[in-house]
């Protein structure tokens, strides 16, 4: 618009037709609203809240999340997402959000934030000496090879390949038999 | 699962949600749909825009109730007499669909003559053992089907790998009376077994009239037969009973009873509360079973060797005779080049279940303060589990704890911030549990895939990094697990043979080293070993350790290096086939060869599904073929045939032995073959069917110090209570509470009552009411509605109120947990508690503040607020 009096609204109306609603009526400022998801990326997911599967459409810039909305070629959802569904994006910014490993020492009143490769070590250590403590070769002959003394309890709201892990190492890995979750019927 | 893995074969929903919109009647029942699972409920109001009838029987009026065409009010509990009626009235006005069920089901077959009905009994089974309070269930067998060995291991653990569809009659063994006059068919053997099932009874133990009891079973009983189908959704108000999957069973026999399992607009959805709770059992982090739902092996009778394991669950006939397949190439999986043959390929590594490992038989265990370490991930038992401040003050007693969520939870915070240490009973100063919080990844900030509630993997793809040191559980384990290994490699003792061995070099990535994860869901597929090329699915898998796969049900779901069918996003049809996978083999309803008659062709027109191409000579149709494509209808096994070639061309179920839907189930239930009305373990009435046994006798009421109950009908206890979900919270709050907009909508707990059980006690809306029951008080506020109805039971006024469940002592909103109330109990075949239905007594009055649980040390439960 090389004339800068033709932004006016009311010039533009006289010289240029319309009938002076919406794209004529807009400011400038307003015609270069762009929506906020505007040249994002989109990943596809799932909501992760109940078992309905409803699709989500994922949109993201430069390592950030810019919003999550219903994605409207699921079979299943048609683009709809529940009260819940609809918060997912609050769910993974909000600001109650943990970010930080936290330890409590045995008696402690307290946290104290802790390092997280030094908090796996001492987890690690932790499952070591319990096992080694608790664990049974055999019986009678038999093969026992596990321990009742550490358990595990998840799952439900986990990736298959997340439980699929879990299962590996602490079943047939360690010999945990204490593992449950949310699951029953 | 074992409800539908019993009656069906297959521990999963039968159908998917969107062919709701074809049925021609759906019951609703133990599940408030509109509420927990409102966009699924869109294919609900599709089938009702279509025409169909929607019942929905439901103790309380909810969004479900308004958008039914009749809504029901029940006595919490009492579900078993409703849908044992509607058995009777399917039975005795000649409404069962009979060409489907001569020839689908196993009506015709006859039974023991040494089998007495719980009719004969007073109340139980033959094979009871009152001693031991488990069933010896031989003289439940198909007559001349041969006596296997009894149930393996300890009878009162593992029910899961029921799942599989049963362990006894592994052979296709049996006599029919295609008349069904025999009296000892299992057609009149039903008949007789629910012939006090009146509406009589009804009215009087479920508080539904006559006149609505003939309503409802018109409307649902008419919707079936040859044009028609009719559907069933339950969720966790069906499952969280002493009793619950005998009630499911009875939803099963209904169905097969009007032929309406395998077709569309048909089956039982069952309605998972979770993201994965599908894909939780099938991929199990559950104590009884393997992935693909293999029974863990129980120490001194499966687990003796490989071969025992192998001889226990393998089929003479029917799909389980490929059991063998499955576990080797799990074992594979599992152990990679050290699973030899020599070795039983690493069986005897896997640990032996030497007793009842459930989540409430560990944590009692741990109250008891025999346990050392409890991991917990993305669950919250201080808020969600029952008898919560049972469970919170046994957190006191362990040595160590890691918490993994996405915010500091109740059950993270329990050392600090419980009512326990609020109310002085507990101090951070003596608790010595060590206690480590990490930050876990959202579903946006990794790559996985979740199984919905119809069993539909759905890949969700990483967007972003999760924040700080949040990290996915995928991550935690592979690092966890690396240092262990690390660890076990210098160390060569027999315990340590199976960690050494096992196969853990995933990939890792990127500056946090997040392992692959499509490299897992490979494994999980499958691969041949030699080659490591993915096995395209498990018509592939061998027992000979020449291929390894993660969960024989999922094999197929990632069939070439680059196809990952969880991920696809082209919807082509309207049972969305082209969008994720299905388990098993990207079928959406299941049973699917039902839907056409004996002879191949469909029922009827309008309700074709899958169907025999006879130009072809192959199954076709709308959906992929539950059956082998080339088994002709009239296929015939020849002599001496094994697997599913010992099937004949017109048997549906194709992972029973039999071929058979069970509307009996001979074995593999811990209950009985038929479901029987108990009562509740906290009832506020005899059972009026059989005085002598109020409640299921195999299940568990955990009677102990902190665990009490109250008596039948208890003065002190006068209402019953029923814990439900809303709309705007989820589960245990974790991911909800926090959440502003969420907090707001459902800022405060609330117990929902009739009017005129307030007016009766004294209280108005908003008001505090301390509710109680043996093990707890709470607080909540008074929300009076005619949502909830006085009933009338056995010729008295009973109340119910209901407590929604989600609130704790953290987040944006808080408040008392309706969890503290529940009692731990554990139904006999997947050790669930009852938490739909307890006894209380509702008081004007705020509980004291910190610890509500008024027991003294003697153990006499103080009931004075």
């Amino acid at each position: 618009m090389a004339n800068p009096f033709m932004k006016w609204p009311l010039l533009r109306q006289i010289f240029q037709g319309g009938d002076a609603r919406g794209f004529d009526a807009m400011s400038e400022a307003t015609r270069n609203l762009r929506p906020k998801n505007d040249g994002a990326e989109v990943s596809r997911s799932v909501c992760p809240y109940c078992a309905v599967g409803c699709g989500q459409l994922v949109f993201h810039q430069d390592g950030k999340l810019i919003s999550i909305e219903g994605d409207p070629e699921s079979p299943i959802s048609r683009g709809h997402l529940c009260p819940k569904g609809a918060a997912s994006y609050e769910l993974l910014t909000h600001p109650q959000r943990a970010k930080q490993v936290l330890y409590r020492a045995p008696r402690a009143k307290s946290w104290t934030q802790m390092d997280l490769d030094t908090a796996m070590d001492m987890v690690a250590e932790r499952v070591w000496e319990s096992r080694e403590r608790t664990f049974v070769e055999e019986q009678d002959g038999q093969p026992v090879m596990h321990t009742k003394a550490i358990a595990h309890l998840g799952g439900a709201t986990l990736d298959n390949e997340e439980n699929y892990l879990i299962k590996k190492l602490f079943a047939a890995g360690l010999g945990m038999v204490c593992i449950s979750n949310q699951a029953r019927i | 699962m074992p409800g539908l893995g019993t009656s069906f074969g297959r521990g999963g929903a039968t159908t998917a949600q969107q062919d709701l919109a074809n049925a021609d009647a759906i019951l609703i029942m133990g599940s408030s749909m509109a509420e927990n699972h409102p966009v699924g409920f869109q294919w609900v109001m599709e089938a009702r825009k279509r025409g169909a009838t929607i019942i929905h029987v439901d103790p309380r009026f909810s969004r479900t109730s308004a958008m039914a065409d009749i809504w029901v009010p029940l006595r919490a509990g009492s579900d078993i007499v409703l849908l044992g009626a509607l058995i009777r009235y399917v039975l005795e006005n000649q409404k069962d669909f009979r060409e489907y069920v001569l020839h689908y089901t196993d009506a015709p077959v006859l039974l023991r003559d040494d089998f007495r009905d719980t009719e004969d009994l007073g109340g139980v089974f033959s094979g009871w053992d009152e001693q031991e309070k488990a069933y010896d269930p031989t003289t439940w067998a198909y007559r001349g089907a041969p006596v296997v060995q009894k149930g393996v291991g300890n009878s009162r653990a593992g029910g899961h790998a029921k799942d599989r569809g049963g362990e006894q009659s592994r052979e296709n063994v049996y006599e029919r009376d295609l008349t069904l006059q025999n009296p000892r068919c299992v057609y009149q053997v039903l008949r007789r077994h629910f012939s006090r099932y009146t509406p009589e009874l009804v009215e009087e133990a479920c508080g539904i009239s006559k006149d609505v009891f003939y309503k409802i079973a018109e409307a649902f009983c008419s919707a079936s037969g040859p044009e028609k189908t009719a559907a069933i959704c339950y969720a966790v108000g069906w499952t969280q009973h002493s009793k619950g999957v005998q009630i499911i069973r009875a939803a099963a026999i209904l169905q097969l009873l009007l032929g309406n399992v395998g077709r569309p607009g048909g089956g039982i959805l069952a309605l998972r509360g979770h993201a994965s709770i599908q894909g939780s059992t099938d991929i199990p982090t559950l104590y009884d079973i393997l992935p693909g739902y293999l029974p863990m092996p129980f120490f001194g009778s499966d687990g003796q060797s490989l071969e025992k394991y192998i001889e226990a669950h393998k089929t003479e006939s029917g799909w389980w005779n490929n059991f063998d397949k499955y576990a080797v190439s799990l074992l594979k999986a599992y152990y990679g080049d050290a699973a030899t043959p020599q070795n039983d390929f690493g069986f005897d590594w896997l640990p032996r279940v030497t007793g009842d490992h459930s989540h409430i038989g560990y944590w009692l265990d741990m109250a008891d303060g025999k346990m050392e370490g409890l991991f917990v991930m993305g669950q919250n038992p201080a808020v969600g589990a029952p008898n919560s401040g049972l469970e919170r003050r046994a957190l006191a007693k362990l040595k160590w704890l890691v918490v993994r969520d996405m915010v500091e939870t109740e059950t993270a915070s329990f050392w600090y911030d419980s009512p326990e240490v609020h109310g002085g009973e507990m101090r951070p100063e003596t608790i010595d549990t060590e206690v480590f919080f990490f930050p876990g990844a959202g579903h946006a900030e990794k790559d996985g895939c979740f199984t919905n509630t119809q069993r539909l993997n759905q890949f969700h793809e990483k967007a972003v990094d999760p924040p700080g040191d949040a990290r996915s559980e995928t991550w935690f384990m592979y690092h966890l697990g690396r240092r262990l290994k690390e660890r076990a490699a210098r160390d060569a003792r027999p315990r340590n043979a199976g960690l050494n061995a096992l196969n853990w070099d995933y990939p890792a990535e990127g500056a946090i080293r997040e392992p692959v994860v499509e490299e897992v869901l490979k494994e999980i597929n499958g691969y041949t070993v030699a080659d490591r090329k993915q096995v395209a699915g498990y018509r592939d898998l061998k027992a000979d350790g020449s291929t390894a796969c993660g969960c024989w049900i999922y094999s197929g779901i990632f069939p070439n290096t680059n196809e990952n069918r969880a991920r696809k996003r082209e919807a082509k049809d309207a049972l969305g086939h082209g969008w994720g996978w299905a388990w098993p083999s990207d079928r959406r309803i299941l049973y699917n060869r039902a839907s056409a008659r004996p002879d191949g062709s469909p029922w009827s027109e309008r309700k074709k599904l899958v169907w025999w191409d006879q130009e072809k000579q192959q199954w076709t149709g709308y959906d992929v073929p539950d059956f082998t494509i080339t088994k002709a209808p009239d296929y015939e096994p020849p002599e001496g045939a094994k697997g599913d070639d010992a099937l004949a061309g017109d048997k549906p179920f194709i992972m029973h032995p039999d071929g058979f839907g069970w509307i009996w189930v001979a074995s593999g239930l811990k209950d009985g073959p038929l479901p029987t009305h108990y009562e509740p373990l906290e009832a506020p009435i005899t059972n009026i069917l059989y005085p002598e046994h109020p409640s299921d006798p195999a299940a568990s009421k955990l009677e102990r110090e902190g665990n009490e109950y109250a008596r039948t009908a208890d003065p002190d206890f006068p209402y019953v209570v029923t814990t439900y979900r809303l709309t705007e919270h989820h589960t245990a709050g974790g991911m909800s509470r926090y959440l502003s907009h969420l907090a707001e909508l459902q800022p405060e707990f609330f117990c929902e009552m009739s009017p005129e059980l307030a007016e009766e006690i004294g209280v108005e809306q908003g008001s505090w009411v301390t509710v109680s029951t043996a093990r707890a008080s709470i607080e909540a506020r008074a929300q009076i509605s005619t949502r909830m109805k006085p009933l009338r039971i056995n010729g008295k006024t009973l109340h119910q109120v209901g407590l929604p469940y989600h609130w704790g002592y953290k987040g944006l909103v808080k408040g008392d947990s309706a969890n503290d109330l529940v009692a731990l109990s554990e139904e006999p075949n997947v050790r669930i508690m009852e938490s739909k239905t307890l006894l209380c007594n509702v008081r004007p009055s705020r509980s004291s503040n910190g610890s509500r649980r008024i027991t003294e040390s003697s153990g006499e439960a103080q009931r004075s607020i």
